[in-house]
């Protein structure tokens, strides 16, 4: 792992530890443990997306299972809710698995295709096994979870726990990539034919990094669930798929901070534009909710306009650019004071 | 096998694509520590040939025998862990990846962590990424890329692309190397490196054979030259030999 990305990991820990100074109520607190969740999402979809060139529009549907796993585990089988998450996490690799293997073999984008009936699937059962999973009514008293036997009962403290969780998966991913892995993963993405010419094994290595991005979003789902300790089947619907991906898509797919920075930011958006109703209504535009949709496709709209590499990519150039500035304005300078 | 001296003996090969037929009833036999060309028009089915022995097509009939076995109809990467080495006639380096770490994934089959172990350990603290890295900066500096190592492959002029896809495949330690037309796009300067090149690779004891249009390297660096015309083995020798063979003449200059 580069320097430049240990770097941006202390930035990221201060950034984490500094936000509840800032936050006026614990419901903003809440807001940013969601942007938690999708980040680990996000971290896996990203691996899968921009290191294995390989799309999955049903990345909602693991975070289902992880959920899910977690709540029936917990309240029908009594057991530890780590126990729970690891049961889901499990269960989404071999899901992941069953799924990839007979649609990464092919060349091409047959994983989407797979991927999105699968997330259609997830959700029906979701609705309909009423037995298992409580059905439209959701399943509650699912328990949170104790670190050390500590419970996780505040806002804040399960705030800093999620984020740690984040970090610590992101730190995994970020290892993965600089390593044999991750070489293979950027080969297969680069050339697929080159990598298999020096002996990667492409289509196990694309199932394999399926897997682990299923993983992420198990996890993520079982953290979900064990902080709301309630689920329905409404947010693990197709349209949560889909928002994933436009996450991973408006951070940067080639690199994993565009991950982390997409999904914070459409995940606080809802927030910021139900605030901005207020003042739209001064000046006279009734906003509602169900315009969020619009200005998620005006957003994605516009940076594959002016950022097709995202916006990590778009403050980075930035950022070089206004080192550049800088270093000519102190070259100028001491030109000058000669 | 009786013939202990052939690295890989191609029998009877034919290979159809829906009804046109790309090789057909196609033998020779590349002798062990030579540099074997492969010469013949445009859509002679060289590339073809390069296909069936790294496993990216197989074929409709016919064997290969590589150190006295059949070749199975394998995936590439099979081949690769048999020590099949192979550049691509559209160099196809991994743009994104820097020099070294092009080389690097050379040397996936020589080293072993998994998603496990390399998600786990930051690169500084394994000793095998440090051996990976090690061994591609000695092939990197073996076909004298060194400079490159830290810039980005796809921003590197063609020439270092190829030196570089060459590096790459070194890196697994094949015994047999294709090179699908190392020297095209090359200037003379360039091509005369690639040959000094590949003279030193068949040093290493690397079997070397080529595909390669450009006949004043072909006929100065090969001990054998095989010519195929219309998916046929038009004649085989040495360069002196298929220089003054007369089908070979009529071949390229047309009757």
């Amino acid at each position: 792992m580069p320097l430049k990305d240990y770097i941006g990991f202390c930035i990221l820990i201060c950034l984490v530890l500094l936000m509840p100074h800032l936050m006026v109520n614990d419901y903003y607190l809440g807001v940013l443990v969601f942007a938690a969740f999708n980040c680990l999402a996000c971290i896996g979809l990203c691996l899968l997306m921009g290191y294995a060139g390989q799309i999955s529009l049903g990345h909602g549907a693991f975070i289902a299972i992880g959920a899910y796993s977690s709540g029936i585990f917990t309240t029908a089988f009594g057991w530890s809710p780590w126990a729970a998450m690891a049961a889901g996490a499990f269960a989404a690799m071999v899901i992941a698995m069953a799924v990839g293997i007979p649609t990464l073999r092919l060349k091409g984008h047959y994983l989407a295709m797979a991927t999105l009936g699968f997330a259609s699937i997830v959700h029906i059962v979701a609705v309909a096994a009423t037995g298992f999973t409580g059905g439209p009514a959701g399943m509650s008293g699912i328990p949170g979870l104790r670190l050390f036997g500590y419970p996780l009962d505040s806002d804040l403290k399960y705030y800093y726990f999620a984020w740690a969780a984040v970090i610590i998966g992101l730190y995994f991913a970020f290892n993965l990539i600089h390593s044999r892995v991750g070489r293979g993963l950027r080969a297969i993405h680069g050339s697929g034919d080159a990598a298999e010419a020096v002996g990667v094994n492409t289509a196990v290595y694309k199932i394999q990094v399926f897997a682990l991005s299923a993983v992420y979003a198990s996890v993520g789902g079982s953290l979900y669930a064990c902080y709301v300790n309630y689920i329905d089947p409404g947010p693990f619907d197709v349209m949560h798929s889909v928002m994933l991906v436009t996450m991973v898509a408006v951070g940067g797919l080639r690199h994993l901070w565009g991950a982390v920075i997409g999904a914070v930011l459409l995940s606080v958006l809802p927030e910021i534009l139900s605030m901005a109703a207020a003042p739209l209504r001064g000046i006279g535009i009734a906003y509602r909710p169900d315009y969020d949709i619009l200005v998620y496709g005006g957003i994605l709209l516009l940076i594959m306009m002016f950022l097709p590499d995202g916006l990590f990519a778009g403050i980075a150039s930035a950022g070089r650019s206004g080192i550049a500035v800088v270093k000519k304005y102190a070259r100028g300078g001491r030109i000058a004071g000669k | 096998m009786p013939e202990n001296n052939q690295i890989l003996e191609l029998q009877r090969l034919r290979k159809v694509f829906g009804g046109v037929v790309a090789l057909d009833d196609l033998s020779f036999a590349v002798k062990r520590n030579s540099i074997t060309s492969v010469i013949g028009p445009n859509g002679a089915g060289k590339t073809t040939v390069f296909n069936l022995i790294t496993g990216y097509l197989r074929p409709t009939s016919g064997a290969l025998v590589y150190k006295g076995s059949f070749l199975k109809s394998e995936n590439p990467h099979r081949m690769a862990a048999m020590g099949i080495g192979r550049t691509f006639q559209n160099v196809q380096v991994f743009a994104d990846m820097t020099g070294l770490e092009n080389v690097m994934v050379g040397r996936h089959l020589r080293s072993s962590a998994g998603i496990i172990v390399s998600g786990l350990l930051p690169s500084f603290l394994r000793s095998e990424e440090k051996q990976v890295t090690e061994d591609a900066a000695r092939c990197l500096e073996f076909v004298g890329l060194a400079q490159a190592a830290d810039k980005p492959a796809g921003a590197l002029p063609l020439g270092n692309q190829r030196m570089l896809e060459i590096a790459r495949a070194l890196a697994i330690e094949p015994d047999l190397l294709l090179l699908d037309e190392p020297a095209s796009g090359l200037n003379s300067r360039e091509t005369i490196a690639m040959g000094e090149l590949i003279g030193r690779i068949r040093q290493k004891g690397i079997t070397v054979m080529l595909v390669e249009h450009d006949m004043e390297l072909v006929m100065d660096i090969s001990d054998n030259v095989a010519v195929m015309n219309f998916g046929k083995l038009l004649a085989e020798g040495t360069p002196r030999e298929i220089q003054q063979n007369m089908e070979v003449i009529s071949a390229y200059l047309g009757e």
